[in-house]
Formats: structure tokens, sequence, C-alpha cells
């Protein structure tokens, strides 16, 4: 099997050029068509009602960067999934033991990360103290969630 | 025709095809909502209300195209453009019928999932710089559920690659001729669906725009033409993930009696019908919660399902 496309790629391309037009060209036409209004509050952000205090570009819940590393990491391993899952029948049984010996790796690395809390969000994995410095005695107040 | 006329007419016809699917759907969706809740719906702007959807898009583009003046305004924009660009090109390598696609590529599904992952730009984007608070957290809860869900949508469907043994689209509804994938691969695509359901932002999964929430989650700040593109994404990615559901696990355009692309309108209508049944009947789950099932069930489900794929192809095989 060819590693290129079995058809011409050129179609995609112009797939490509075709959207990307019609919709640069959709957003110019209601640009131009839209109507303009200028009012006592029209440039203030809308929440709720009330009226905006500081600015949106505050501190953000930590959580979210764990998520973010944890896709770093398991998507990564995914895409070595990927290359075995296409290949698995010439590999045969001898890779099929590698591959099981790396998903234990990953397994192992998801069990951690779900003892240890990483996986629970809020103050519930605060609460049951399952953080390792929690075990050991101590250390609380470093880790907890402020 | 020629060849080169032949693409032309696919490309044209499948955007055409594509936006009137999903404005239609758009008429669907609240049509059947409320057979479901027991009142009308759109029943007035032409037969049926068939013709709501032309009178909203038409109306939508006279409405102000609003640039908030706090925003940060290039990424503003581009980010609805983002979303929709990124859902249509994944409809280039869709296979509707034999010949019937935009492009074979060998490599279809990875175009499908990196393409899927795009739209996390969008909408982490028009959270960032729409410089509003409900936005911000709106995106950022979006980027989290799609590379989460994302993680697991990509290893649900390698049991379907094995025993296809091709990321190529066409190949793999071939190989369903004698038993469609659904049946040896229901962890995988019960997985598949989940993910689909999350990376479309529809209920149940639906917390980035939350209302009760967050006013209107990611695209608050956002009118006319930006926030119909939002709105029009959605159910583009419906009608994606209704086909990808089709093509993976029951057999794509495979069927007796009709001609090919009609039974692939046909099973993709059915499971477009199933999300808005879905819509009408579950309540949304907490952040925390959607989050952990995603990490903690899902994920391990999907390896598993791997695992076991290729153990019994192996096993059958020697």
């Amino acid at each position: 099997m060819p590693l290129i496309a079995t058809m011409p790629l050129w179609p995609l391309v112009a797939y490509f050029g075709v959207v990307v037009v019609m919709v640069a060209g959709i957003l110019a036409l209601s640009w131009v068509l839209g109507q303009r209004r200028r009012d006592r509050q029209t440039g203030q952000p809308y929440e709720s009602g009330m009226v905006s205090t500081g600015s949106a570009r505050g501190p953000l819940s930590a959580e979210f960067y764990l998520i973010a590393m944890f896709f770093v990491i398991f998507d990564l391993e995914a895409v070595f999934l990927f290359a075995y899952a296409i290949a698995y029948d010439r590999l045969g049984w001898a890779g099929y033991v590698e591959m099981l010996i790396f998903v234990g790796v990953l397994a192992a690395a998801l069990g951690y990360l779900w003892k240890v809390g990483a996986l629970d969000w809020g103050t519930s994995r605060y609460g049951k103290g399952r953080l390792p410095t929690s075990a050991a005695g101590g250390g609380d107040s470093t880790r907890g969630k402020s | 025709m020629s060849p080169t006329a032949v693409y032309l007419v696919t490309i044209f016809g499948l955007l055409i095809a594509v936006f009137t699917l999903s404005a239609g759907l758009i008429w669907y969706e609240r049509r059947l909502l409320a057979l479901f809740q027991d009142r009308y719906g759109p029943n007035r702007v032409g037969p049926f209300g068939l013709l709501q959807s032309v009178a909203d898009i038409v109306k939508i583009f006279f409405k102000e195209d609003w640039v908030p003046p706090f925003a940060d305004k290039p990424v503003f924009v581009i980010a609805p453009a983002v979303i929709i660009v990124a859902t249509l090109m994944s409809f280039g390598v869709v296979a509707f019928a034999p010949g019937v696609m935009v492009s074979d590529l060998n490599v279809g599904l990875l175009f499908f999932l990196a393409m899927s992952s795009m739209g996390a730009y969008g909408v982490a984007l028009a959270g960032w710089s729409s410089n509003n608070k409900y936005s911000l957290l709106g995106g950022l809860r979006a980027a989290a559920q799609v590379i989460s869900y994302e993680v697991f949508m990509g290893l649900s469907l390698m049991g379907v690659v094995m025993m296809a043994g091709s990321f190529n689209l066409v190949r793999i509804v071939q190989a369903q001729e004698r038993m469609w994938f659904f049946l040896p691969q229901l962890v995988g695509m019960a997985v598949f669906m989940v993910a689909g359901f999350a990376e479309t932002f529809r209920i149940p999964f639906d917390l980035p725009e939350a209302e009760n929430e967050l006013v209107a989650g990611f695209h608050t700040e956002y009118s006319g033409m930006k926030f119909a593109f939002f709105f029009l994404g959605e159910y583009i990615g419906i009608s994606l993930v209704s086909a990808m559901l089709v093509i993976l696990f029951f057999g794509g355009w495979l069927g007796p009696v009709l001609p090919p692309l009609a039974w692939f309108f046909i099973k993709t209508f059915i499971f477009i019908s199933f999300f808005i049944l879905v819509r009408g009947s579950l309540p949304r789950p907490r952040f925390d919660q959607l989050m952990a099932y995603g990490w903690k069930v899902m994920l391990p489900l999907s390896l598993a399902n791997l695992v076991v794929t290729a153990g019994i192809l192996l096993w059958r095989r020697s």
C-alpha cells in the first residue's frame, strides 16, 4: 500500500481554499450588512447585568494545567498505540507482549494519578486526605487548594 | 465529465449539502424537542415551519457584527472561523459512497482526529480573546474537556483500525461487508459515541456553555454571524460525528436494495435523531464528574478494548 493518498491530494487543498474563502466571505458580508449602534453601555462586557469589575485576565485554577499535562502524556502514548494498531498482524505475539508492557506502564501511571487524587477536582481530594503528603502527616497547607 | 469537473462538483455539492443540512437540523431539532416536550415548536414560517432557518439566516446577516472594544480583536474574529473551518475540513475525508468524497486519504481517520482537535483552539481562543470572565471560564472548560475526551476518542477507534487493517475510511467500510463493526466493537462504539458528544459540546456534556452558570460560556460576547458560526459549527459537528459513527461502526453506505448514498444518509439521520433524543432526556453533570468520568472510566475502558481486540484477532489468526 503506497504511503501517499490513493486519489489525488489537490481536491483536499482546493476544498480547504473554498472553505476559507466562503467563511471569510460570509464574515465580510455580515460585517457590511450589519447595523451599527452606539449606546452608553455598548462597550461593557456582558456579565449578567452586573457592572464588570477587574480584569478577566486573572489567575486560573491549577487543575486546568494538570489536565493539560495529562493530555500531553497520554495523547503522546496514544500515538504509539495508533502505530501498533495498524501493524499488529505483522508484529505478531512478540509485538503484542511489548504492547502489553507499554499499556501496563500507561495503566500504572494512570493508577498512580488516580491514587494521589490528581483526577479528582475541587475539594474532594483534599478532604479525603489522599495526598501522599497528608498520609505522611503535615504538609497539607502547602499542597491544598487555595 | 473529466475527473477535475467531478471533484469540483463534489466539493461544491458537499459544501452546499452540509450547510443546508445543518441549517435544516436546527429546525429539525427544535421540532423534535417540541415533540418530546409536548408542544409545537416553530410552525409558522413556510410549511411545517420549514423555512424558519432561512428566516433566521437572513435576519442574522443584518444583525450588528459587534467586536467588543475590550476584546483581543484579531483573535476574536478568527476564533469562530477556526471552529467552522476545522469541522468542515473533516468532511473532506468522509466517504459518503464509492467515489463520492473529496479526498480518499490513506490516513483519513487520523485526519479526522486531527481536525476534531483543532476545534479546541477555536473555543479556547474565543473564551480567552473575549476578555469576559464567563467566556474565559467557558473557554477553559471547553479546552479541558476536548483534550481529555480526545485521548480515548482516538484509542477507542483502534479496534476498528485493527479489524480493517487501515486508516483509510473507504477500506474500513469495505471491511464491514460481512459484519458491521458495532457488534465486535461494542465497547469501542460506546466510548466513541460518548467522546463524540463531548467533542461537540452537546448535552449532557455542554458544560462549557452551561447557561445557568456561565451565561453562554465561550460565546457570551459573540453576536451576529460570528455567533451563528458557533451555532452552525455545533450542528455540523453533530452531522460529522454521526457520519463517522456510520462509517466506522455501521457499515457506511452498505445496505440492500437502496442506492449507497441513500443508505448513508438514512443511517446518519438515525444517529442525528439520537443526538437530539439524548438532549431531550439527560441532565448535565458537574464538571468534576465529567472529568472523572473521562479519565477514570472511559480511558481504562478504551485501553482494555484495544488490548482485548488485539489479543483476540492475533489468536484467531494463529
